[in-house]
């Protein structure tokens, strides 16, 4: 074989030379990354300064009984969120009572009960329940379960009719189908597939070799659970929990469709309530001067209540070893 | 830190190491040969990773189309070294490179030189085959794509695949991805892959540290015949390997500072029939005999 | 004695282990209730709904109505989607390249990742009103384009963190083979980490577009509404399936809601298209990535 070997190139000076273009190109290049990068930030700073300035008119007529007055009454020019901020709150906590145990159980299922073909599907399955949109969510809710719940609704309320507590909670007249509760239950369903791939990737994270030491030490299933799984996920499971009610508070339009919209601080879980996405989603089309700025208002005292749910939930998983549930988190 | 032209030093100076104790004066009289070009001058190089000190007094010259081996026990800084040569190390986060390269007398590390510049002209291997996922033949075009070199591409390609001693093996199937290649092969072709944009030295990272024997030979084999139109230096772990291929041999090794810090630091520089068999440093013999290491 | 003792702690840790893994099983039970419903009853009271006739036509002018069809919605929705991809997708990807290739740990980019995380959690209702506020109010313009910038802004941070993730997997050896050939930075992101990663982030990309097309409160308050399909960009309201089932979920007359059953289901088909492409594609690069 032969072989037509090139002579090895002159040495040219290596500070000069061709490619000074190539050199330009390349911090550019770097510049608009880093620029789409802090992008992020711009947007973010924008949307404080803008809402906030388009509701600053609100908050200057109303003060600081915009979140502590609970009368919310356009027509009379009251806007007192209070009773907003509670809907929201009770009907997202609702929704992590429900939604919570339910994810971890299918989360668990997946990860240390169901053989290899079982989990596949099963994921699938999560997942799909995460593409249905929220107006679907709302379209079943108000035509379909909101009715169909209610005779079951005052079943319940008749039952506990009398005892403390319960009774507080559950009786009491008028019982509705679309109410808090109801706005609770979809907000459950909505957020069981985000719950649960965290917390399914957060049980992943576990060293098989702490699982086999627990049966090795003759654990049940459930006591190498109580044992190894839970303990090494909890900060993980905290955050997806988290990051969980930061998708309740911010749901607008199922709850707008089925929590009944009457602004009112209540015990009782059967009336009907209303929540700040739901009062802006409602009530903006008709809406004008302060009461227009006082929805925007709404919308940045939403903001920054889930600015802070969702920076405390990144905090614990950044402290954590859990990096790898922020992948999930989409 | 004092630099002293190679100009005024005997060529046998230059070649031993002046870290450790002076070695013996070595006499080659059967060596009349005219003193060969030098494209590394390396002078108290070390580099620092932080607080921490990977490798240091490292000041040896290397000799244009000659095959320089690094040997020397894992974690002592070989690979540190040799990516000092292309400023591979530039990019690795955190990393300082302290001392000087000279490389045809210019420095290497001169804010002026573009590192883009310096690793074409001082091509790599790596340890593990790293193929592209694309075709053998966008595989070896891709450096002469990228560096502008574009003319007459298949000729280029035919005669890195040649170099590299894989054209009879592949020159029916160039559009196939490299990654259905055997080890060996993409070992191969990554070489081809550094040869097609017509570097000056070819450093090599353990390039055989992945391979079977039979591959080894081949770029063993290989080596020898670059060595002709190429600079060569290469890192193993294997002292076999370094005997069979190479003409001189840098011995480095790890220490252990009173805080318990490990950096690797150069013992011997000198002729590979040299260290092999008459090394000048006890440390050397002992790694060289298997005492450690 | 003993072991009869031994036997029955036993009996009740096993029985209790087979309680919590009842409620594993029992939890999965539980999803698949309201999924099954909620399928089920868009699917039968869609299906009977939906034809060609009712795909294509324009929306009924007066709500009680049945003579109409969702032509304009789905085409506002693909319009709206499709021009929040073309803003958010390189967007995202730049700054996904920003973060893992450029960023790394350096504090900028801990910073910027920290807060596209946390820009993933903030209400779609708000950044609808952020929208309005900044460009609605600004230029008096309800349009397409202005829900396109809503939704582009939800899709942006997800379209980020999902390219470095990707971006990530590209292995070193790679970056380096290139840079040994003289390659610069951004010639080797270009030719060699992007290319690798693409299927990864076309998939993520897909997951980001599905989310966006179910998406109604961003464009309460951006797009309008309208009965006819409007192609127009920026001049002029729009109308979208979310919305338009929004609208009519309200609204006493059945053949409003039979419209939204048929938009509902629609909508759907149209959302899980786009996500069992992304998993067609994310399988493919499964697949290729383990090569």
């Amino acid at each position: 074989m032969s072989i037509d070997i090139a002579p090895p190139p002159t040495p040219e000076k290596l500070g000069e030379g061709r490619a000074p273009t190539g050199r330009t190109t390349d911090r550019v290049f770097r510049y608009v990354a880093l620029g789409a990068g802090l992008l992020v930030f711009v947007i973010l700073a924008l949307i404080a300064w803008s809402t906030t300035k388009e509701a600053w008119p609100a908050f200057k007529f109303q003060g600081l009984s915009f979140v502590w007055s609970k009368t919310w009454d356009p027509a009379h020019m009251k806007f007192g969120a209070l009773a907003l901020i509670y809907g929201t709150v009770v009907s997202s906590v609702i929704a992590l009572a429900l939604g919570v145990p339910v994810s971890l159980g299918i989360a668990l299922f997946v990860t240390e009960v169901a053989p290899d073909w079982v989990r596949r599907p099963v994921i699938y399955v999560v997942d799909l329940l995460a593409t249905i949109p929220s107006v679907v969510y709302g379209l079943w809710g108000i035509l379909v379960f909101a009715p169909a719940v209610q005779g079951f609704y005052q079943n319940v309320a008749d039952f506990f009719s009398g005892v403390p507590v319960f009774g507080l909670l559950f009786s009491g007249n008028p019982v509705v189908g679309r109410s808090i509760m109801t706005a609770g239950v979809i907000l459950a369903i909505m957020i069981v597939p985000i719950v649960t791939s965290i917390a399914r990737v957060v049980f992943a994270t576990v060293p098989s070799e702490q699982k086999e030491a627990a049966y090795g030490l003759g654990a049940t299933r459930w006591e190498m659970i109580r044992g190894a799984v839970l303990p090494h996920s909890r900060s993980g499971v905290v955050a997806g929990v988290m990051i969980g009610l930061g998708r309740a508070l911010g749901e607008t339009i199922a709850v707008a469709l089925v929590i009944g919209s009457s602004a009112q601080i209540t015990a009782r879980l059967f009336s009907s309530g209303d929540s700040m996405a739901a009062v802006i989603a409602n009530q903006f089309g008709e809406a004008a001067g302060i009461h227009r700025s006082a929805l925007i208002g709404l919308g940045v005292a939403l903001f920054v209540l889930t600015l802070l749910v969702n920076v405390f939930a990144r905090w614990i998983v950044s402290r954590s070893a859990h990096e790898v549930a922020t992948g999930a988190v989409r | 830190m004092t630099i002293i032209p190679t100009g005024s030093r005997s060529m046998s100076e230059v070649w031993t190491t002046r870290s450790g104790p002076e070695p013996v004066e070595q006499a080659e009289p059967e060596q009349p040969e005219l003193a060969p070009e030098i494209v590394f001058e390396v002078r108290n190089l070390a580099v620092k990773y932080g607080s921490a000190v990977a490798v240091r007094d490292i000041t040896l010259d290397i000799a244009s189309n000659e095959i320089t081996a690094v040997i020397g026990p894992s974690g002592c800084g070989k690979s540190t070294f040799i990516r000092c040569l292309n400023r591979m190390n530039d990019l690795v986060p955190g990393a300082r490179v302290e001392g000087l390269v000279r490389y045809h007398g210019e420095d290497l590390y001169d804010p002026k030189v573009d590192p883009a510049q310096v690793r074409r002209r001082i091509g790599m291997v790596f340890q593990r085959p790293n193929p592209f996922p694309k075709s053998i033949y966008d595989n070896v075009a891709y450096g002469p794509r990228i560096n502008k070199m574009r003319r007459n591409m298949d000729e280029t390609v035919e005669r890195a695949l040649s170099q590299a001693a894989l054209w009879d093996e592949v020159k029916d199937k160039l559009k196939r991805s490299a990654l259905a290649l055997s080890g060996g092969q993409q070992q191969r072709l990554c070489i081809a892959r550094a040869l097609a944009v017509q570097p000056d030295v070819l450093l090599m990272d353990e390039p055989c540290s992945a391979l079977d024997p039979i591959a080894t030979a081949r770029i063993e084999d290989l080596m020898e015949e670059l060595k002709r139109d190429y600079t060569i230096v290469i890192v193993t772990h294997n002292m076999q390997q370094a005997a069979r291929v190479s003409d001189r041999t840098a011995f480095l090794t790890t220490e252990v500072d009173d805080s318990g810090r490990r950096s690797g630091r150069l013992v011997e520089f000198d002729r590979t029939a040299t260290i092999f068999t008459h090394p000048s440093d006890p440390r050397t013999e002992g790694y060289i005999t298997g005492r450690f290491g | 004695m003993t072991a009869s003792m031994l036997t029955s702690s036993d009996r009740s840790r096993q029985l209790r282990s087979g309680l919590a893994t009842g409620f594993m099983i029992l939890s999965f039970l539980i999803m698949l209730v309201p999924l099954v419903l909620i399928v089920g009853y868009v699917l039968q009271r869609g299906a009977g709904i939906i034809s060609w006739d009712f795909l294509t036509r324009d929306l009924p002018i007066i709500d009680r109505s049945a003579d109409g069809g969702i032509g304009p919605a789905i085409v506002g929705t693909l319009l709206i989607v499709g021009v929040a991809t073309l803003m958010a997708v390189p967007l995202g990807v730049l700054g996904g390249i920003y973060l893992n290739e450029y960023g790394g740990n350096r504090r900028t980019a801990v910073v910027v990742r920290f807060l596209a995380d946390v820009m993933t959690g903030v209400p779609s209702v708000v950044m609808g009103l952020f929208i309005y506020t900044i460009w609605v109010l600004r230029f008096h313009n309800q349009s397409a384009f202005a829900g396109s910038l809503a939704l582009g802004c939800l899709m942006l941070p997800v379209v980020i963190r999902t390219t470095e993730e990707v971006l990530r997997l590209v292995p070193a050896e790679q970056r380096d083979a290139s840079y040994a050939l003289g390659g610069r930075k951004a010639t080797t992101i270009g030719r060699i980490v992007v290319p690798a990663a693409v299927p990864g982030v076309l998939s993520g990309a897909l997951l980001a577009i599905a989310r966006a097309a179910g998406e109604t409160a961003p464009l309460l308050f951006a797009i309008g509404f309208t009965t006819r399909t409007n192609t127009n960009l920026f001049h002029g309201s729009n109308v979208a399936l979310p919305f338009l089932i929004f609208r009519n979920a309200t609204s006493p007359f059945t053949a409003a809601q039979d419209l939204a059953w048929g938009a509902a289901l629609t909508l759907i088909v149209i959302v899980f298209v786009f996500t069992l492409l992304a998993r067609l594609v994310a399988a493919r690069f499964d697949r290729r990535s383990r090569a």
